[in-house]
This record gives C-alpha cells, sequence and structure tokens, in this order.
C-alpha cells in the first residue's frame, strides 16, 4: 500500500473522520478525552487512532505522562495539489477552450 | 466567511516525509537560496546559534506588494543542531495584529526514517497568537494569505522530490 492508498482507506470510515473532526476543532487531545465522545470501547478507539497515525493523518507527541493526538492535515493537502488541482486545472482550461470556440463562432 | 473560523488549539503539529537526505532537508529550510523556492518564497537567514538572529525578508513575489516590509518575519535561534533540530522564536511582521500578538515558537525535527527518506517534523506553539493560528493552519488562503504550514510542506516536498515546485 502506498501513502495514498493509506490515506484514502484511513479515510474511508465514518469513526476516523469523526475523531479527524473532533481534533480539527480542539487539537491535541489525549485517548481518554477522544474516547468520551464515542460510543465505542477504548481499545476500538485506539485502534482507529492507529490507523488514522499510519496514514500519517494524525501525529502524537509527549507531553509529561500524556500521550496528545493532533490532525495533520500535510497528507491530505499533498493529494489535493497533486490529484485535486490536476483535474480541476484541466476542467478550466476545458472552459476556457470552450469559450474562445464559441467566441470564434459567433 | 471562514472568519468565523476559531481555532482553540495553540499548538500546532505538521508531519512530512520526502525523499531527500536530512542535510537537503536542512538546507532547504535555513537558505535563503531554497526557501526562495517554495511557500511564501522569501528569503530566510539564521545566525545559527543559542540566541542568533532570524529574519524572513521579503522575496520576490511578496515585494510585488507595496506595502509589505522588508523583513516579514523575525525571530532568535533557541538551539540548533543540524541537520537534526531547530528551536526558535518566530512573529510575523507582514500585518501589524499578528506582529502585536509576538513571539510564537517554533521547532523543526528532521529524522531519517530508512536509507533516502526523511521525516519532518513542524511544531509551531501558537499560544496567544489566534490570528497567526489561522493563517499558519491555512485557514486563511482564500482571503489569499496562503495555505500556512500544509502547503509550504507540500510544497517543499515538490522541489525536493523533482526539483519543481507546486503550479499556482
Amino acid at each position: 500500500m502506498d501513502d495514498d492508498d493509506r490515506v484514502f482507506k484511513a479515510l474511508a470510515d465514518p469513526t476516523r473522520r469523526f475523531l479527524l473532526d473532533r481534533l480539527f476543532l480542539r487539537d491535541g487531545r489525549t485517548l481518554t478525552e477522544l474516547e468520551a465522545e464515542l460510543a465505542m470501547s477504548r481499545f476500538g478507539v485506539m485502534k482507529h487512532l492507529r490507523v488514522l497515525e499510519s496514514a500519517g493523518l494524525v501525529v502524537t507527541r509527549r507531553s509529561g505522562r500524556e500521550k496528545l493526538h493532533y490532525l495533520n492535515p500535510v497528507p491530505i493537502r499533498l493529494i489535493h495539489d497533486r490529484w485535486i488541482d490536476k483535474f480541476t486545472e484541466r476542467q478550466v482550461s476545458a472552459l476556457a477552450d470552450l469559450k474562445s470556440e464559441l467566441e470564434q463562432q459567433a | 466567511m471562514t472568519s468565523t473560523i476559531e481555532l482553540r488549539t495553540t499548538t500546532q503539529v505538521y508531519r512530512v516525509y520526502i525523499k531527500a537526505t536530512p542535510q537537503a532537508v536542512w538546507d532547504a529550510i535555513t537558505k535563503p537560496e531554497w526557501t526562495a523556492k517554495y511557500g511564501y518564497g522569501g528569503l530566510a537567514e539564521y545566525d545559527m546559534r543559542p540566541g542568533g538572529a532570524f529574519v524572513i525578508r521579503a522575496g520576490a513575489a511578496t515585494k510585488a506588494f507595496p506595502s509589505v516590509p522588508d523583513i516579514i518575519v523575525d525571530g532568535e535561534v533557541i538551539e540548533a543542531d543540524p541537520p537534526r533540530k531547530l528551536v526558535q522564536t518566530w512573529r510575523m511582521l507582514m500585518d501589524a495584529e499578528m506582529a502585536a500578538e509576538g513571539f510564537t515558537r517554533l521547532t523543526h525535527e528532521i529524522e531519517q526514517i530508512q536509507e533516502g527518506v526523511t521525516r519532518l517534523t513542524v511544531i509551531h506553539e501558537l499560544e496567544g497568537a489566534p490570528k497567526l493560528a489561522v493563517v499558519t493552519s491555512g485557514g486563511a488562503e482564500r482571503q489569499g494569505a496562503g495555505g500556512g504550514w500544509p502547503w509550504v510542506l507540500s510544497d517543499l516536498k515538490s522541489l525536493l522530490e523533482t526539483g519543481a515546485r507546486l503550479a499556482g
């Protein structure tokens, strides 16, 4: 599995997207904090966090005794910059071509 | 519309894996001939010792705006361990309100995780700098403030791996 595969796989799950949304609102949370927002066992939440971490979407840092979870949007940005931009660029240029073609006909 | 974005976070952590040596990544962060080529394109200058001065001068792209000062970011080196770790203070001067938020703390951690692959982690401690935090997170991109760290790091990866920056 390459990096992009891991990101898409990690995002293809509502619980993991929920966890990312929670971290977006307030970053640097502990497992206990995140677990409190989900009707799921601690082990289940840990498993989801591990998938997010291996996809690079969550980065953990130690702060004293606590392990804090941070949202890392860079992998999504990489996909955006390499894929989404490429396709939207083509759409825009296709529209520009269409415009000049129609204007020539007029 | 996005003015309602409020980040309650005070520390932001960003990580990217780059197919390059730690030294190449270090140079790309600390040398003006490299920093001119990606992200905001400013020219970084470091006096690489604890207490040494740090500035980013406006690059070609930002200089085009008449209101942009020559020095757009300033700060001081706290810890320099090339090519592994750089800890410094960092204050944005392009905007009066952000400048008034004062110095933030920025750490770059550079680790080789396998032959030819380097992991770069950026930790930006933004206590007391909520306006800057929106910009560094990329939350002000639609207002023309660039895509913050996610954009800078994506562009840096592209530059070091392909020799070319991202389009646009």
